[in-house]
């Protein structure tokens, strides 16, 4: 019942965030903001990890590749797969909602406690159309772009993996990334990535805009935020491949 | 003028405001007091919006609050200023930012009038040099005296005030009744104050309001406040040895 109560709550909110702005050069600039602050600042995490889990792809196939049977364009194959259909849409969404989720939950929850937001209410301002549109637009808009990055990223990892180890040749990973490869894949994982933006913005949002009490309860707050958008990141990346690739 | 009728307010089954009506005029220093938990703050925040009361009238000039749709409720807000308690100012923004924050969102002005009208009420509040600062970077006087700047920073025609006294030190709070008395005259606003301080409500309460309960237990000015018998007024008024003897010292002289 406690839950149901939320998900309504949740809808309600987002009944006050859709909503036209009150003046669009306050929301271009709020936008502006959010890129910077939810996307850009969040480009030297995912390059760094989608680097690394590219390259330890390659090794790990690699290192249990070792039938002579089983030709070593594979690895190459397997890596391309599994950056492009799960580890860079699914896997980095769950390192933003921890990065990003946490953000947007304690900025907005110390608003409250701070009664800035009621500061916003009193002068008339639709706050949650204030602070939660300009982060909904920034995460839907920047993420695919985040996640393509996190893509070519985790491959070129694999790649100089398997150059600085001798495990694989450059040839043959090269033409393991070629090999079969449909472009709706692409596709699917954007369509994933541009969900689970729209989750990573909202919910954080919800926990914090609601939030009652100090800053013991902000912090809750935030772990909450992190542990729901994961848990709905991972039911919907459930759904998702089920309806689309299915 | 702000006519409050039969206010009546309960969470969750406890009422907090039980039928308080009252009325506020223009120019006037108007001051609310009561202990914690009289139902004070749920006043205020009854009377700027933030909270829906469950009955009762709040009527500014003419307009009844519940009456106005949701467009009409945000042009009365926009006439609206408030000073909170902790001076809620935006932690990301500067000084200035903050205090042309409101103008940005309604007034249709270039940046140089905004600057314009910024600099004039930062003097106003005696802070010309702080444009640049982060609130973080401010002592809580300074921040207080923002927080007054950006409420009025609209021409507001209603001002309400939540504790502006609170963690201010005697002399800074005195500066900062002494503003809200001089801006409330000068702009003939009708000014609404929360406050825990006898020392501002002797010296700028024009018309004060006790409650108690959730009940308004009395109402008078800070002259009649020396006189008046009622117990409620008595007890939390002069429950000071200091302030009992000054009240003494007061009605021995009037005799």
């Amino acid at each position: 019942m406690k839950y149901l109560k939320h998900v309504g709550k949740y809808f309600l909110m987002l009944r006050q965030v859709f909503k036209k702005p009150q003046k669009w050069s306050v929301f271009r600039e709020m936008l502006f903001r959010e890129i910077e602050d939810l996307g850009l600042k969040s480009l030297g995490i995912i390059a760094f990890i989608s680097f690394f889990v590219g390259g330890v792809v390659a090794i790990q196939t690699a290192l249990n590749v070792d039938s002579p049977f089983i030709p070593k364009y594979l690895i190459g194959f397997a890596t391309m797969r599994s950056m492009i259909l799960e580890f860079a849409p699914t896997f980095m969404s769950v390192i933003l909602a921890g990065k990003v989720g946490s953000y947007i939950s304690s900025s907005i929850g110390t608003m409250r406690v701070t009664e800035q937001i009621d500061a916003l209410e009193v002068m008339g301002i639709n706050s949650l159309n204030y602070l939660v549109l300009p982060k909904i637009i920034a995460t839907m808009f920047f993420y695919p772009l985040l996640i393509s990055l996190a893509m070519f990223l985790g491959i070129f990892g694999g790649y100089v993996a398997g150059t600085l180890t001798n495990l694989f040749s450059s040839d043959d990973y090269l033409y393991g990334i070629r090999l079969d490869f449909d472009p709706y894949y692409i596709q699917y994982a954007l369509i994933k990535t541009v969900v689970f933006a729209f989750v990573i913005a909202t919910i954080p949002a919800y926990h914090g805009y609601y939030v009652k009490g100090g800053s013991l309860e902000v912090g809750r707050a935030s772990t909450q935020a992190v542990v729901w958008t994961s848990v709905v990141i991972i039911l919907l990346n459930y759904f998702l491949t089920q309806m689309l690739l299915a | 003028m702000i006519e409050v009728t039969d206010l009546y307010k309960e969470f969750k089954g406890i009422p907090v405001l039980k039928g308080v009506s009252t009325t506020f005029e223009k120019g006037v220093t108007n001051m609310i007091i009561g202990q914690s938990g009289s139902g004070k703050t749920v006043f205020l925040k009854c009377l700027v919006g933030l909270h829906v009361p469950d009955s009762g009238i709040i009527c500014f000039d003419g307009r009844k609050q519940k009456e106005l749709d949701i467009k009409e409720q945000r042009l009365l807000r926009q006439e609206i200023g408030m000073v909170f308690q902790g001076g809620a100012l935006y932690d990301s923004l500067t000084v200035e930012e903050n205090i042309m924050f409101p103008l940005k969102m309604f007034a249709d002005q270039s940046f140089s009038e905004r600057m314009d009208r910024v600099n004039f009420v930062l003097k106003r509040v005696n802070l010309e040099n702080a444009n640049k600062k982060f609130p973080a970077e401010l002592s809580g006087g300074m921040q207080k005296r923002v927080s007054i700047a950006r409420a009025i920073v609209m021409n507001p025609k209603y001002l309400f005030c939540d504790e502006p006294n609170s963690g201010l030190d005697p002399n800074t709070a005195t500066v900062i009744d002494n503003l809200i008395k001089e801006i409330t005259e000068e702009y003939q606003i009708i000014t609404v104050i929360n406050s825990h301080d006898m020392n501002s409500v002797m010296e700028i309460g024009e018309k004060i309001i006790l409650l108690k309960d959730g009940v308004k237990e009395w109402e008078g000015s800070n002259k009649e406040i020396f006189i008046t018998e009622n117990e409620a007024v008595v007890n939390f008024v002069y429950s000071s040895n200091l302030f009992r003897k000054v009240r003494e010292a007061y009605l021995k002289e009037t005799k």
